[in-house]
């Protein structure tokens, strides 16, 4: 339980889902080796250690970033820029992290300290400016950035799809560089998401919790709520930022599409509503329905959408068609929010509800 | 930083003083010119009407609101101008008139909170907080003093109001101050709740060095805990000195319990 701190799921049917989540993604390279269920699972891990982090601000402070995406792009853009300035190196990748992470940190307690002293709503007004000028400067910044075109880049060798490390002679089943580079991205994100559950379960983390719940009492009690609510945005940039490098390592490229958008940080505020905030294991949940229902709802749609024109129904072959599947994950996630007001693992949680010691 | 010998000299000379302490909101002068000082070893009622400025007293006191004029000495060291955190870190305890915890945190987790605080554990993020056992065997112990040991896992906001009120007191204990502010520790609670709380205060008394102030309504609680009554009135310090002089003054009778001499009922 150590590994766990202390927090376990604390409910059967989230601890299996988990378990087949966390199982599913271990396997898939081995099982789904193909270019989409790779794209999906890689990003099921990174979204799931991005929520998480976006969950210690949201879930556990209860304050409200939309500059997250900003750390998250941070991370990306440094890899990729290091990567395509200095070649195809570890000592670009290395490079990349020693620039990007603690970037990120400083302008998140830079942030932090110029804006949480004061009330909540101003933080996130600031977030909000901070994340658009950057999203500006990005786009500006061409010979840089790349500007909307961002940055493609080489991997160093090992990490190339065509670098066999392991023959289909030995095991049945290949292993190359893009499957190392897979398990790199699930421990990557795995071990971030087991630091964040510790820092939450931590002394400092209780603190937070206080400060969500009432931050007068929280310095009445001699807690100076600046600093903790600053340490907490700076660990959650930090987060952001290697989810973003990871990204960019998987993808070899970074652009505003797919590290800066301001849609990104509405995927990410849905799946930590969905999963449940304040949890840390919504973000796992979270992120891979989300995901999933992102990538394979259009491919269930148009099954069902045959199978009902198939059948000679009225009306429905119509409403199942593929296009409309934007529509149907809208609903999907009014309904979620609606009947899952605490997410996913806050209505598993109250179902299964602990034992009074 | 914990320097034994000045921590004793501190120590001896513990004291807390307002000095001409004033707030002004808007035209209105909620507290006017209070100069005031208490010694350890001494519980010191503040009586007075209500709205006559006690709470915003006490806010002044332990920094909730800054003074619009005059000082706060704590140990000689003019504290005026300090943060909420660092006023309680330098010994000011406060349990709050109007409840004031953390509602969807166990109650062992609101006293831990506040144990951890004066243990000087802020920005511990590496070990599991379940692991601190030491605190966790303190809290237990702290509850148990308020009689909520039978409720140590349950959420703040589903307990009674008089068991919030206990838990209100709890959280100051935990912090083991050098001085109690206590608001109306008893507004509210049932008959049978309240000897609880004056059982717990008279026991804090016995402890000769700690400053004890008190806001209460009840005139036979404050006869029987107080070593001294102040009076405010329209945010003025209007009468100081020992209870059965104080309540016997004319200007008490007047202002404070607004009734002639003689027909006076506890
Ligand atoms: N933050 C504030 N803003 C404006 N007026 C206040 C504020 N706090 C207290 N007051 C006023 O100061 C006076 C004293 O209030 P208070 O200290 O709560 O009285 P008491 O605790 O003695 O009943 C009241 O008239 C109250 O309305
Ligand atoms: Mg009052």
């Amino acid at each position: 339980m150590m590994i766990l701190s202390g927090d376990p799921p604390r409910s059967r049917v989230l601890s299996i889902l988990l378990v087949i989540i966390i199982a599913a993604l271990a396997v898939t390279p081995l099982v789904f080796p193909g270019a989409k269920a790779m794209n999906v699972a890689t990003k099921i891990c990174i979204f799931a250690a991005l929520v998480a982090s976006y969950d210690l601000l949201l879930g556990y402070t209860g304050s409200v970033s939309f500059a997250h995406t900003m750390f998250y792009g941070i991370g990306s853009y440094a890899i990729a820029i290091a990567l395509y300035s200095m070649g195809p190196s570890w000592a670009a990748v290395a490079t990349g992290l020693a620039i990007g992470l603690p970037l990120a940190a400083l302008l998140a307690l830079g942030i932090g300290l110029f804006s949480l002293r004061v009330e909540a709503i101003f933080f996130a007004m600031i977030t909000l400016a901070v994340a658009s000028a950057f999203l500006v400067l990005a786009s500006q910044l061409s010979w840089l950035t790349g500007g909307e075109d961002g940055r493609s880049f080489q991997l160093p060798e090992l990490l190339r799809p065509g670098t066999v490390l392991i023959s289909k002679d030995l095991f049945g089943f290949a292993v190359n560089g893009r499957t190392l580079t897979y398990y790199i991205v699930l421990v990557a994100a795995a071990a971030m998401i087991l630091g964040l559950l510790r820092v939450v379960n931590s002394p400092f983390g209780r603190v937070l919790q206080a400060i969500r719940e009432n931050r007068f009492r929280a310095e009445a009690l001699g807690y100076r709520t600046v600093f903790h609510l600053t340490y907490a945005n700076c660990l959650a940039a930090l987060v952001a930022a290697s989810a973003g490098a990871l990204n960019a390592l998987w993808l070899r490229y970074a652009g505003p599409d797919t590290s800066l958008s301001f849609s990104i940080m509405l995927d990410i505020l849905l799946m930590v509503v969905i999963g449940g905030m304040g949890t840390m294991y919504g973000a796992i949940i979270g992120a891979a329905i989300f995901i999933l229902a992102q990538n394979y709802l259009q491919t269930l749609m148009s099954v069902a959408s045959n199978a009902a024109a198939d059948a000679g129904l009225p009306l429905l072959p119509g409403l199942l068609h593929p296009d409309r599947w934007l529509l149907w994950l809208g609903l999907l996630f009014i309904a979620s929010v609606y009947f899952f007001p605490t997410g996913i693992v806050g209505r598993l949680r109250a179902g299964a509800r602990r034992p009074l010691r | 930083m914990k320097n034994v010998a000045l921590h004793h000299e501190l120590h001896m000379t513990l004291s807390l003083e307002t000095q001409d302490l004033t707030i002004r909101f808007g035209g209105h002068v909620a507290v006017n010119g209070v100069s005031c000082r208490f010694r350890p070893g001494e519980l010191t009622a503040i009586v007075g009407p209500n709205g006559a400025g006690k709470t915003t007293y006490f806010n002044l006191i332990s920094g909730q609101l800054r003074a619009s004029a005059g000082s706060i000495l704590l140990d000689g060291q003019d504290i005026t101008r300090l943060s909420v955190p660092l006023r309680t870190r330098a010994g000011l305890g406060r349990a709050f008139q109007l409840t004031n915890l953390f509602p969807n945190l166990s109650v062992e987790e609101n006293v831990r909170l506040a144990i951890q605080s004066a243990s000087g554990v802020h920005y511990d993020m590496l070990r599991p907080w379940m692991t601190r056992r030491d605190l966790i065997a303190r809290a237990d112990a702290i509850l148990d003093s308020v009689a909520l040991g039978g409720r140590r896992d349950v959420a703040a906001t589903a307990l009674s109001h008089g068991d919030q009120r206990k838990l209100e007191v709890a959280l100051m204990m935990a912090l083991e101050p050098k001085v109690f502010m206590f608001d109306e520790p008893t507004a509210g609670m049932s008959v049978d709740e309240v000897p609880v709380v004056l059982d717990l205060i008279a026991r804090l008394k016995q402890d000769s060095s700690k400053i004890i102030l008190l806001v209460e309504h009840k005139m036979d609680v404050v006869r029987s805990l107080a070593d001294r009554i102040i009076v405010l009135h329209n945010g003025r310090l209007v009468a100081d000195g020992n209870p059965a002089e104080v309540i016997a003054s004319p200007i008490v009778q007047e202002a404070y319990l607004g009734i002639a001499p003689g027909k006076r009922t506890a």
